[in-house]
């Protein structure tokens, strides 16, 4: 099986401080790690390979230094990697991303499967898997929980839908946005990134694509424009209770389920 | 031999502290007899919720003329019954005392009250740039509790134990007398270092009231290495080259297979990896990330040359939790995967680590008992545990008491100590004593009662029969 897997580099920080007067981002250091949820995916994808054979491949858009995450992902098992670079693509939005995205995955592929995380951590939109898909014409599943099987030609999952859990069989080709533990992803192995240390990666830039007008990248394919940034108001909310035991412990079990904090019984 | 209070004594007391901070008869919980494992357990005639030194002094100089014995306890997280109240008398709850008083960034320290939790203690210096290294696993723990124990933890392989970094104390004597041993000073040759006797000393001499604490600048960057070996034995040989190579992990743990899966079953969460029957797990710190990958190259290729089957790197905070997490949990999750267990925490020259190991897993068989260990290698400190799982009580108290004779008697052999890092406290005493010279001993003893001339405070602990 071809597998597909896009990942993107994000700030190391998951708290992202802004400025609240200039609504500038306020990246204090320049250390970078790949996208958590972006694990899950590349975790997905190489027990598949495992189980089916095949090959797994990393995609990822961003400036040169963002190759790291191509190593990073060779580190932990991953075959090949594609590197989407070139600053007519910078300042894309969700759908300026998802098109370049799709038109990198045309080159690469084809592809049997393309596996997203659930989101990033520093965009959070959850919404590049599926446009992607959208520029394939592909099928495509969001908030899926488990594969329970996949074969040549179709994958069974289990998909989140907040409220019931459905089970899918979609067919091949397709793209899947997994959820976050889906499974526990594996570490970057010393032995592997020795081993791949000259393995190349390859660039794309917009000469290579199959589409190569400018407006349909970067800031000029981007219909939404940022007006500005602010920092979320900060929900802390801290409650003290009193009773006796069995009370309380009624009380949290309620609040528990209540926030969806509470998995049992599903 | 246990002694209760008098009503008459109760209400002089409580006469001495404000309403509600003196608890006798059914207001005494249960949580206030017994620790975190030991199997020790005492009923105290009161329990006094200490908020400031004054009031310690008051119940301290009252105990005293009153000839009461006088416990302090922290957290009650420890695990031989050091805060236990086996004599009765009076409980001292220093958790009430637990304000960060002082942060010196001129002299890099921090002044605490003692019921401080390690914890809240490293989040407020982390936050600040700050680094208190004495990194026990028991996070809930007061700072208290650490200085009188000596804590130790994960962090002793590069940067020492509590006593590294403890510079002033001000300590309560059993008179009532408050004092200030120590200071901010870097250097002191002043004397006996009487806050270093105090360090380590369970509550037997004094009761601490605050400490000033030695701070570095907190390393900016971590990576940790979990490095898989096909045995056991392998791994725990590839320590003393790890030591040997000057490349100063801040950690070297081990653990096993087994242990691993008790956690994925305690936390509910999946390890990185549970593939191989044995791991060693270092941390490394730095300036930079590229600074710190090539002070780990070495150690890397050396685990692989020694036989280690990868090493699998973790340099992000979740990939750090996905493992630290579990190491934290061990002691639990071994906890919850028998009916009762008892602990040795021996310590051993790091450079014999692997025979002591090599020891427990042969002793096995013939101990008729599931024994577990984990723990910190690179530093020589064990943290073995005898399972009771379902053995009668007989039974395994027979087989408990035979098998820990032996594994103290291999660690004196292998030029070691009783513990590394939880405490003598009440449960350990016979080891202490066969395991010291009586002119030790009596050296201990002579200083207890100059601290203690009426023997108040922490009665049968330590040293004491």
């Amino acid at each position: 099986m071809e597998i597909l897997v896009c990942i993107k580099q994000v700030p190391e920080s998951n708290k992202v401080e802004v400025d609240p007067v200039t609504g500038v981002l306020n990246r204090n250091s320049a250390a970078s790690k790949m996208n958590p949820y972006d694990l899950y995916a590349l975790e997905t994808a190489l027990r598949l390979r495992q189980e089916l054979g095949g090959r797994v491949s990393v995609m990822t858009m961003g400036p040169p230094q963002a190759e790291a995450v191509i190593r990073e992902a060779y580190a932990m098992g991953a075959d090949d990697g594609w590197l989407i670079t070139d600053r007519r693509f910078g300042g894309a939005d969700v759908l300026a991303t998802s098109y370049t995205l799709s038109q990198g995955i045309r080159r690469a592929g084809p592809f049997d499967l393309i596996l997203c995380g659930k989101q990033t951590t520093d965009g959070d939109t959850a919404q590049v898997g599926s446009e992607i898909s959208e520029a394939l014409s592909l099928p495509a599943l969001a908030g899926v929980l488990r594969i329970l099987s996949a074969e040549a030609e179709a994958v069974t999952v289990e998909m989140d839908l907040t409220d019931k859990v459905e089970t899918v069989r979609v067919s091949l080709p397709c793209l899947l946005s997994v959820e976050k533990d889906i499974a526990q992803p594996r570490l970057p192995s010393y032995v592997r990134k020795q081993a791949m240390k000259d393995t190349p990666i390859h660039r794309l830039t917009l000469a290579d694509m199959e589409d190569t007008d400018p407006a349909h990248y970067g800031l000029s394919g981007s219909p939404t424009q940022v007006q500005r940034i602010f920092p979320p108001e900060s929900n802390h909310k801290q409650e003290k209770w009193t009773g006796d035991g069995p009370e309380l412990t009624g009380r949290l079990f309620r609040l528990l389920k209540e926030q969806k904090l509470w998995q049992g019984g599903r | 031999m246990k002694r209760m209070l008098t009503p008459q004594e109760l209400a002089e007391l409580e006469a001495l502290l404000p309403p509600g901070q003196v608890l006798w008869g059914d207001a005494i919980g249960p949580d206030w007899t017994h620790d975190e494992l030991s199997g020790v357990s005492g009923m105290p005639g009161a329990v006094v919720r200490a908020q400031n030194t004054r009031q310690v002094s008051a119940v301290m100089r009252f105990c005293n003329d009153h000839e009461i014995p006088l416990t302090p306890r922290g957290a009650g997280t420890g695990l031989v019954g050091a805060c236990v109240p086996v004599a009765g008398g009076v409980l001292l709850d220093m958790s009430g005392m637990n304000r960060i008083l002082a942060l010196d960034e001129d002299n890099l320290s921090v002044t605490v009250e003692p019921g401080v939790l390690l914890m809240e203690l490293a989040a407020y210096v982390e936050e600040r740039g700050f680094f208190y290294p004495p990194d026990p696993g028991e996070k809930s723990a007061t700072i208290g509790g650490n200085i009188s124990t000596n804590a130790g933890g994960m962090r002793a392989v590069k940067y020492g134990v509590t006593r590294d970094y403890v510079r002033a104390l001000e300590v309560v004597l059993p008179s009532g007398e408050i004092l200030t041993l120590g200071g901010e000073t870097v250097k002191n040759s002043s004397g006996l270092s009487l806050k270093d006797v105090v360090v380590g000393s369970e509550g037997t001499l004094c009761v601490i009231t605050k400490a000033t604490l030695k701070l570095l600048a907190l390393p900016p960057r971590t990576v940790s290495l979990l490095v898989p070996f096909p045995s056991l034995r392998q791994a725990i040989e590839t320590v003393p080259a790890i030591v040997r190579s000057k490349a100063a992990p801040q950690a070297i743990e081990f653990m096993e297979q087994e242990v691993i899966l008790d956690a994925e079953n305690y936390l509910g969460k999946r390890f990185p990896d549970h593939s191989a029957p044995a791991y060693l797990l270092l941390r490394f710190d730095g300036n930079t990330l590229a600074a710190i990958e090539e002070a780990y190259d070495d150690v890397a290729k050396l685990c692989l040359a020694q036989g280690a089957l990868d090493v699998l790197i973790s340099d992000t905070q979740e990939r750090d939790e996905s493992i630290w997490t579990a190491r934290g949990a061990f002691l639990e999750a071994i906890k919850g995967s028998t009916t009762y267990m008892d602990e040795v925490d021996c310590v051993v020259p790091r450079s014999r680590i692997h025979e002591m190991v090599d020891y427990l897993h042969a002793l096995e068989k013939d101990a008729g008992l599931r024994i577990k260990s984990f723990g910190h290698a690179g530093d020589g400190n064990l943290h073995t545990y005898l399972l009771k799982d379902d053995l009668s009580q007989e039974e395994w108290e027979k087989r408990m008491a035979d098998t820990m004779e032996k594994i103290y008697r291999k660690a004196r052999e292998l030029g070691g100590q009783v513990s590394g890092e939880h405490g003598i406290g009440y449960a350990k005493r016979a080891y202490l004593q066969e395991s010291l010279p009586p002119a030790a001993l009596a050296l201990m003893q002579g200083i207890k009662r100059a601290f203690d001339p009426k023997g108040i405070l922490n009665p049968h602990k330590v040293f004491e029969p």
